[in-house]
């Protein structure tokens, strides 16, 4: 191994939980060289405005960039663009990229996150998309063009942005979901009825309990059969069904891939190899399971906890909180902390106001707070997580 | 110090706000807005928490 070699960090995978990892080495101040390889062409950009401000045509699709070459130049950040890593041996540290070139380092940090899972329908077929990446982007947006109706497949999150993104472009909507309920990142379905009711007021169909089973079409999809029978006139089909973490390089290394690379609880994977972001699992030290989480910012705190253990040797306490926000039909949502209690206690606004913060509580302390179009109240109602739930006023109204 | 908000690439997530309320608010939308029109030397260790902090690296430092 080449002197020095040990001072030197690899990340790989150039999108938030990578950039987040290099740019928090620089600011604690870590002297070595650090590169980063990404197998996507752009420069490392966000997702999140993909499914909303992208996909409704209000912002070009560069306003997606985080950072700019001058800016890597300056941190002292190597980005390899374009190459993707193929496998990992840790015992001699070595990461050997598609190109044939083996990569030493001192530090490994995986962050290759997740694609989106494909549909077992619509091979070949246009007019089919998913929802990942810059280049899905572009493509689903050169299709919008002639399309009039869309099929949406997967009720989460995602589908639900996509839904309401399409809407806003004047398309016919068909928004199909497995499960009975809608579900929002943590917050599971306990937003259920109040995102319905937002996606009916704006004229989606809603179908949920139901799944896309096939599709008919020539070279472009003309209509979709769902589960219940119905065949869907469509000339666009959208599947957000869900995303599966990038470990196929990984199987030849001997960690444990299993459901994403497992980690304990401060990201650590193996001697050298630590892994942040949505490829992630991290060990919850208070139940002792690993978990993936898919969103931006709980990719940024990994990243920072990552990157200040491999800095100062310090190991972390704090563990991140989740939080997630989303946007549908211009309503700002956003959910902090663990949400799976029963009740919502508005503490801020009304719900039938469509502006509101309420509290999720769990063995009388707050576990997670909900905003709904008050992100300003939300913030502040967020240093409850943790408090006892004594505080709320029972007095306002419940959600249901 | 120099100090920017890139309020496209904000996700107002309100990191900022919440380490350094007496800088950073945000906006109905939840977007950042900076209070101060310029950071003296006694806020710049607040400012590079909260530019560290930002998830989406909307608070930009020059130097
Ligand atoms: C359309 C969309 C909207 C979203 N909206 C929100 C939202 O509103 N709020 C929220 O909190 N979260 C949202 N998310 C989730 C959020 O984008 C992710 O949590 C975040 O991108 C995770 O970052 P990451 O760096 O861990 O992984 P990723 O962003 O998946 O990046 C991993 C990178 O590694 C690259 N890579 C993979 N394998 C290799 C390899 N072998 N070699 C080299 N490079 C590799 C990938 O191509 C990719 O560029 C959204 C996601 C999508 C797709
Ligand atoms: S922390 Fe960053 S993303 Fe969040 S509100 Fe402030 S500037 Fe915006």
């Amino acid at each position: 191994m080449p002197s020095g070699a040990r001072s030197e960090v690899l990340i790989v995978g150039a999108s938030v939980a990578g950039l987040s990892t290099a740019g928090t080495l620089r600011d604690e101040g870590f002297p070595g060289g650090i590169t980063m390889i990404g197998d996507e062409d752009a420069l490392p950009y966000g997702r999140p405005p993909l499914s909303k401000q992208i996909l409704s045509g209000e912002w070009p699709i560069d306003e997606s960039a985080l950072c700019t070459p001058a800016e890597l130049d300056r941190l002292g950040i190597r980005l390899v663009r374009g190459t993707a890593a193929v496998s990992l041996d840790p015992s001699e540290r070595v990461v050997t990229t598609a190109s044939g070139d083996d990569m030493r380092y001192g530090t490994l940090v995986v962050a290759t996150g997740a694609s989106a899972r494909r549909p077992p329908y619509g091979d070949g077929l246009g007019g089919v998309h998913c929802l990942r990446t810059r280049a899905d982007a572009t493509a689903l947006r050169a299709d919008l063009a002639t399309a009039r109706h869309a099929v949406v497949a997967g009720a989460g999150v995602l589908g639900s942005e996509i839904a309401a993104g399409l809407r806003k472009l004047g398309l016919a909507v068909t928004l199909v979901g497995r499960s009975p309920e809608l579900r929002l990142a943590q917050a599971g379905a306990l937003l259920s009825p109040l995102i319905a009711r937002l996606h009916r007021e704006h004229g989606v169909d809603l179908r949920l309990g139901e799944e896309v089973v096939a599709l008919r079409g020539a070279d472009r999809v003309s209509a979709a059969r769902l589960s219940g029978g119905d065949v869907i006139e469509t000339d666009l089909v959208v599947a957000a069904i869900g995303c599966v973490p990038n470990t196929g390089w990984l199987s030849s290394s001997g960690l444990d891939v299993s459901n994403g690379v497992v980690c304990d609880s401060a990201g650590r994977a193996a001697p050298g190899v630590f892994a942040a972001g949505d490829v992630a699992a991290w060990t919850d030290p208070a139940t002792g399971i690993p978990a993936r989480v898919g969103h931006q910012l709980n990719a940024a705190e990994q990243a920072q906890i990552v990157a200040r253990t491999i800095a100062t040797g310090a190991v972390p306490t704090a563990q991140p909180v989740p939080f997630f926000w989303s946007e549908l039909f211009g309503t700002k949502i956003q959910v902090f902390g663990r949400c799976d209690g029963v009740s919502l206690d508005t503490i801020a606004g009304d719900t039938s106001s469509g502006r509101f913060v309420a509290a999720v509580q769990r063995d009388g302390v707050v576990t997670g707070i909900v905003g709904w179009n008050m992100p300003r109240d939300f913030r502040i109602a967020r240093e409850r997580v943790g408090r006892p739930a004594e505080g709320l006023d029972r007095s306002r109204q419940r959600v249901h | 110090m120099d100090v920017t908000v890139n309020k496209p690439a904000c996700v107002g997530a309100g990191q900022c706000a919440l380490v350094a309320g007496e800088l950073f608010d945000q906006d109905d939308d939840g977007i950042v807005i900076m209070l101060k029109p310029t950071i003296g030397p006694s806020d710049e260790a607040t400012v590079r928490r909260a530019a560290t902090l930002c998830p989406a690296r909307a608070i930009r430092i020059a130097e």
